[in-house]
């Protein structure tokens, strides 16, 4: 087991929801003022390992997405800490957020809206790394044109506009931009979400060559369990800003232990089963403005108990290297 | 299948545009019976959400549906014009469309709206329309109906906002409707309820659906038939079940055999070389040939309609063995070997 590359510690993100220009008059002419506040991670501990593809699956206001945003660097954390080889990935400067290391990479969701409309290709490759250092601007375009093959796609297109590209190839420049500042870590939110079956097939495998090639240390957010299954050594299922189980990929598919997992694999439609009598979780996801006491899932529970409304359950270890956040594994629901 | 309630006959719908005459749906055909679901799969510029607007003459210029025939129940509906159509569409046939906020208006209540949709078809009162509305709800699994009548869109969340475009659209109990993309934009837990109800409701309502989708794992566990589209043709049909288990299109095998979850994690997956085809600008022959496996000289000509013994078919010069008694697997091992 190598070192650990990543160190998430008991990190939490709020967000707070500004008063509008009504709500603010309202709160002069001496109105009651509510600030609204979004938990978007809540008290999220995870080391990662270098070499590791650390999956996090969750659905829509899991706060995935946010993690993913803290761990990149956009975002501090309100509470707690990130340590990438033990120095913080971003600080807080007054209103900004001041990132600190140019060796954790994103790839974002949408190729679409993630590329300048306005820039070659190639100068939206070669920025980075020549603001940067990395390389000099003398020798970007060869460098570009390395990038650029490495990701399968001709050098020659580096003179070329995003609108030029298909989905697959603008997602390959973003993982191509990412890689030219020649990361430790990247950090790819939902990657093959918007593509198409057979292009999602192209993406995935330039992900694992190129994990293989270059020992690429990963967070891979996706809704989609059988891609993180294929691509991930550890996955983190989220539910409403909490982890609330982590496990090796295979023992978690083998075996879900939290009743949210169970459900979310259950509901999932697979090809190849035939028609399915569908078992789907009951209840909405609830907002993340006003969790839930206690357990985030115990009203969609079928299992919950009275301790579950109280009192919410830690993440913790059940087995080598899994944790689940739920009281049956611990002390009952009553 | 002659019970077909909705039959789609080499249908034909063109966009012009400053490059040429496209052809986004090129000779689509297919049929529904009642109470079946059918599940109508391709990528992005397939042309599958295309051929649902033409089946409810919703295409407008520079588009148009230049031939062939949307039998419902018998009747042409491409022949049908302005009130005409308007009479059936919404009665007879409705539509789901993937973003329910394209149905709901966002500044009226979600009664108002409902009771607006009974009685452009029906002259009932008011009040007759508001229990029409709620009973509406109730089937499609909204808990306290009564009180979502009173709510606007944005006091709902997503997957309320769709069942209750799929309520609007069960109104006048039409024999068939066309859902785009209904569950895409869904969380998985809200998906797999929706999908239950859908089953459900075709079961004890006996309306038919045509399932537009990109998802094959969604028609694989919803779907009765499935229809695979491609550059605006069909390019295999069938019963899902058989289809999913022994694909005998080259594209539909390449496309099931690319799904992450039917491989060991961290095997590299078969891909369909390059990248769909602009509809500007499509091979000669069969559209698919340059990505194709399988594709020999034949496949300059129009490949022909090949139907088999088991009521498939599929648009190919050299289509797959039928796999027997096989895993999925062994069908994606075969289009791995050849690639």
């Amino acid at each position: 087991m190598s070192a650990a590359l990543l160190d998430i510690d008991h990190v939490s993100k709020r967000f707070v929801k500004r008063p509008s220009l009504g709500e603010r008059i309202a709160g002069l002419l001496g109105a009651g003022r509510k600030t609204e506040i979004v938990r978007a991670v809540s008290d999220v501990s995870l080391t990662v390992r270098k070499g590791e593809v650390v999956g996090l699956v969750g659905e829509s206001g899991c706060g995935k997405s946010t993690l993913g945003r803290i761990i990149a660097g956009i975002y501090a954390p309100s509470d707690g800490k990130v340590l990438f080889g033990n120095a913080p990935v971003a600080k807080e400067q007054g209103r900004r957020t001041e990132k600190l290391t140019t060796q954790v990479q994103m790839v974002h969701q949408d190729p679409f809206a993630s590329l300048n409309p306005r820039m070659r290709i190639g100068d939206t490759v070669a920025e980075g790394p020549v603001t940067h250092n990395i390389v000099k601007a003398r020798d970007a375009d060869a460098y570009v044109a390395d990038m650029l093959g490495r990701v399968g796609l001709d050098p020659s297109y580096r003179r070329r506009f995003p609108h030029q590209f298909s989905g697959g190839q603008r997602q390959r420049i973003a993982i191509a931009r990412a890689l030219a500042m020649k990361p430790d870590l990247l950090v790819l939110d939902e990657p093959v979400a918007s593509l198409d079956v057979s292009i999602q097939a192209q993406v995935l495998n330039l992900f694992m060559d190129l994990r293989q090639d270059l020992d690429l240390t990963a967070i891979f957010i996706s809704h989609d369990l059988g891609v993180v299954r294929h691509v991930s050594d550890r996955v983190a299922i989220m539910y409403l800003g909490r982890i609330v189980e982590l496990a090796p990929t295979a023992e978690l598919y083998a075996a879900p232990n939290h009743p949210y997992t169970k459900a979310l694999f259950e509901s999932v439609p697979r090809v190849g089963v035939g028609r399915k009598d569908f078992r789907p979780i009951a209840g909405e996801i609830p907002s993340p403005l006003h969790p839930p006491n206690g357990c985030h899932f115990h009203p969609r529970c079928p299992l919950a108990g009275p301790r579950c409304k109280r009192e919410a359950p830690a993440l913790s270890a059940i087995g080598p290297g899994r944790a689940s956040a739920c009281h049956l594994n611990g002390g009952g629901t009553d | 299948m002659s019970d077909a309630i909705l039959r789609v006959n080499n249908l034909q719908t063109q966009f012009q545009t400053r490059n040429g005459v496209l052809k986004a749906v090129d000779g689509v055909s297919f049929e529904v019976g009642r109470g079946r679901i059918l599940g109508l799969v391709g990528e992005s510029g397939s042309g599958k959400s295309v051929t649902g607007y033409s089946i409810l003459g919703l295409i407008e210029a520079p588009g148009e549906v230049a031939g062939g025939e949307v039998l419902l129940k018998g009747q042409d509906l491409t022949r049908l014009k302005g009130e005409a159509m308007r009479r059936v569409r919404g009665a007879q046939i409705a539509m789901v469309f993937q973003d329910p906020m394209m149905t709901l208006n966002p500044v009226l209540k979600i009664g108002t709206q409902m009771i607006a949709a009974v009685r452009a078809h029906d002259k009932v009162s008011r009040k007759v329309a508001w229990g029409r509305a709620r009973d509406a709800l109730a089937k499609v699994g909204i808990p306290s109906p009564e009180e979502r009548l009173d709510a606007y869109p944005h006091q709902l969340s997503g997957g309320m906002r769709q069942r209750v475009a799929i309520a609007i659209a069960l109104l006048h109990s039409p024999a068939v409707i066309i859902a785009d993309e209904p569950t895409t934009a869904l969380d998985v837990s809200i998906q797999g309820q929706i999908l239950a109800e859908v089953r459900r409701l075709a079961d004890e309502t006996g309306t038919a659906f045509v399932w537009v989708t990109h998802d094959l794992a969604v028609v694989s566990s919803l779907a009765d038939d499935i229809c695979v589209m491609y550059a605006g043709r069909v390019v295999e049909t069938g019963a899902a079940a058989d289809v999913i288990a022994s694909p005998r299109h080259p594209y539909t095998a390449g496309l099931l055999a690319s799904v992450p979850a039917e491989h060991e994690p961290g095997e590299r997956l078969p891909q369909v070389p390059g990248s769909t085809p602009s509809l500007a600008d499509l091979p000669p022959g069969c559209a698919f040939a340059p990505r194709c496996f399988k594709a020999g000289p034949a496949c300059t000509t129009t490949p022909p309609v090949q139907t088999f013994a088991d009521g498939r078919s599929a648009l190919c010069h050299y289509p797959i063995e039928p796999v027997s008694c096989q895993p999925l697997s062994s069908t994606s091992t075969t289009y791995r070997s050849a690639s």
